[in-house]
């Protein structure tokens, strides 16, 4: 690699500009795998309706972010919860937007959730080899409607208080396990200052974390096993067959010829 | 992928320089500066811009020196064979297995615990006086609410319907509903008029209880879902799956005393001469009586 003649001068910037990207690279492969991402192959009768699962994502992190800034105002304290939401609301600075984007968001996250397992599914999505992606939605969709009930506690309003009363007793009529469960989600036998605590560290630390992970698996499946083809694609349906069948991948199971609409890269 | 350790793919580890020093001695001089005086501050940031200068030119025009990469690869062990399997490899792969299960079993089972436990533990909540009996006329209805645990405050506030039912055999008898709809845990309304004005609030070692006098004349009607009780908390229509749970009372020097709560599968007759079928507390929405009540064989602690 080293050259003996001295490299010109717009060299120079153009190394020393791109150096430290340069340095990232060779120490993670960071850069590396962020193109890969990005510059992934897709379909290309890709349409509008393909951008749902990732205007869920968004919807997510506006609810991570602005969650994370209502969290250094509230005060998840039986005799302080509702001043503090109502402080936020009508006294800090921009509380009453961050808080409604927060509130109205957490609705949009879920209709989101919906509207892309609704395309999924007519589209076909959740067939092979895709069928643990779509559990992996199931997933998803519970621990974000888990997030929705026990977010609306917080506010600690008549309706945020009745409403979680009536949500636990109906997890308490659940067969067998309903009046422990019911006792669990309380923390103990009755509403008190235990839930309202045990409610916000649900709502805000482990309900988030096994989200994280579950959309980190969700999106590695995405990459790994590429974006659908719709179902009026003429594209997937003309393709020839492979003249060669794919490479061996040792200890995974090959994808079927047509089941992916994936174009392969030209290298393979 | 290539062997990592050969052609192209050799690390390209900067060429030693002293100039990072002397760029870090700077940030330090800014950082302490700012502390002590502007010229110490001062002093440090221009240490830092001509370090910072230097390293960079430096890094920019000598690039990666390549025989200085060499030295770190040359050690390569050879690569061991994959398919043979001895003894101390098994034993080797169990043993971090297994050691890994037990610290992971010991930090998580007492977490788990912390979590969970308290849920089922120190139930019992305190006896809730709400005052002298004499407060409670003959057949008047009164809506009452308490503090239950004045350990909790406010949140525990509770309200029952209380019934004077007079003496029965000398002893006093009063009927306590819960206001919670066994259906799903609303609080149940009395149907008929609330005399608010004829509040009244009596202090006692939990706190205030207040007393208002009502006339249940339809029963008590849930607001929620239209469960439907008659004055002896006996549903009589809507969802709820048995009627009003009751509080244990007793009277002592005078004054009514509020229990454990119970769950109440049927009611016979009225007031004192009711007979009543008790059984353990039950959540709302959950049988107490018949097959489905085997849905639910076990309650936790109340």
């Amino acid at each position: 690699m080293a050259t003996t003649t001295k490299p010109s001068r717009s060299q120079t910037l153009a190394k020393t500009a791109m150096y430290p990207l340069d340095w990232l690279e060779e120490r993670s492969g960071l850069v590396g795998g962020v193109k890969y991402f990005l510059f992934r192959k897709v379909p290309g009768d890709t349409s509008w309706w393909h951008t749902l699962g990732s205007a869920t994502l968004t919807a997510f992190l506006v609810q991570l972010v602005t969650g994370v800034i209502l969290a250094m105002y509230y005060k998840p304290d039986v005799n302080s919860a509702h001043e503090s939401v109502e402080h936020i609301t009508h006294d800090v600075w921009g509380g009453w937007l961050v808080r409604g984007m927060h509130r109205w968001g957490a609705s949009v996250f879920i209709i989101l959730m919906f509207m892309h397992m609704g395309r999924v599914f007519l589209f076909g999505a959740y067939k092979y080899p895709r069928e643990l992606n779509w559990i992996v939605g199931v997933l998803i969709l519970a621990t974000g409607l888990f997030e929705g009930l026990t977010g609306y506690l917080l506010p600690f309003d008549q309706t945020a208080y009745w409403a979680t009363v009536v949500a636990i007793n109906i997890n308490g009529t659940a067969p067998f396990v309903g009046p422990w469960l019911a006792s669990v989600l309380r923390g103990g036998a009755e509403i008190g200052p235990d839930t309202l605590a045990r409610f916000y560290s649900i709502h805000m630390l482990l309900v988030p974390g096994a989200l994280i992970g579950l959309i980190g698996l969700h999106l590695y499946l995405v990459v790994r096993l590429g974006v659908t083809s719709p179902p009026w694609s003429k594209e997937a349906a003309d393709r020839e067959p492979d003249p060669e069948p794919p490479p061996p991948r040792s200890g995974m199971v090959q994808p079927a010829p047509r089941a992916a609409g994936v174009r392969r890269r030209p290298s393979e | 992928m290539e062997d990592p350790r050969g052609g192209d793919q050799q690390p390209q580890l900067p060429s030693p320089s002293l100039w990072p020093v002397g760029f870090a001695v700077g940030i330090v001089c800014l950082l302490v500066g700012l502390v002590i005086s502007w010229w110490v501050a001062a002093l440090g940031a221009a240490l830092a811009l001509i370090f910072g200068f230097l390293w960079a030119r430096d890094v920019a025009t000598r690039g990666p020196s390549a025989p200085g990469a060499t030295e770190v690869t040359a050690d390569g062990a050879p690569e061991p064979s994959t398919g043979e399997r001895f003894p101390r490899n098994k034993f080797l792969e169990g043993a971090t297995l297994g050691l890994g299960a037990v610290i992971g079993g010991i930090v998580t089972l007492p977490v788990l615990g912390f979590a969970i436990m308290p849920s089922f533990l120190k139930q019992k909540y305190h006896k809730v006086d709400v005052g002298p009996l004499s407060d409670f006329e003959e057949g008047q209805w009164k809506v009452v609410t308490f503090i239950r645990d004045p350990e909790q405050g406010e949140i525990s506030r509770r309200t029952a319907f209380i019934r004077n039912n007079g003496p029965l055999n000398g002893v006093p008898d009063v009927t306590v509903l819960s206001n919670r709809c066994a259906h799903v845990g609303c609080p149940v309304q009395p149907g008929g008029p609330v005399f608010e004005k004829q509040e009244k609030t009596i202090k006692t070692d939990n706190g205030d209880v207040l007393i208002t006098p009502v006339l249940p004349a339809a029963g008590f009607i849930c607001p929620c879902h239209g469960g439907t009780y008659d004055q002896e908390g006996v549903r009589i229509a809507g969802p709820p799956v048995r009627g009003l749970d009751r509080y244990e009372f007793e009277v002592v020097h005078g004054r009514l005393i509020l229990g454990d709560l119970y769950s109440v599968v049927n009611v016979e007759g009225t007031g004192k001469t009711a007979k009543i079928e008790k059984v353990e507390l039950h959540g709302p929405g959950q049988h107490a009586d018949g097959a489905e009540s085997w849905l639910y064989p076990l309650q936790p602690p109340h």
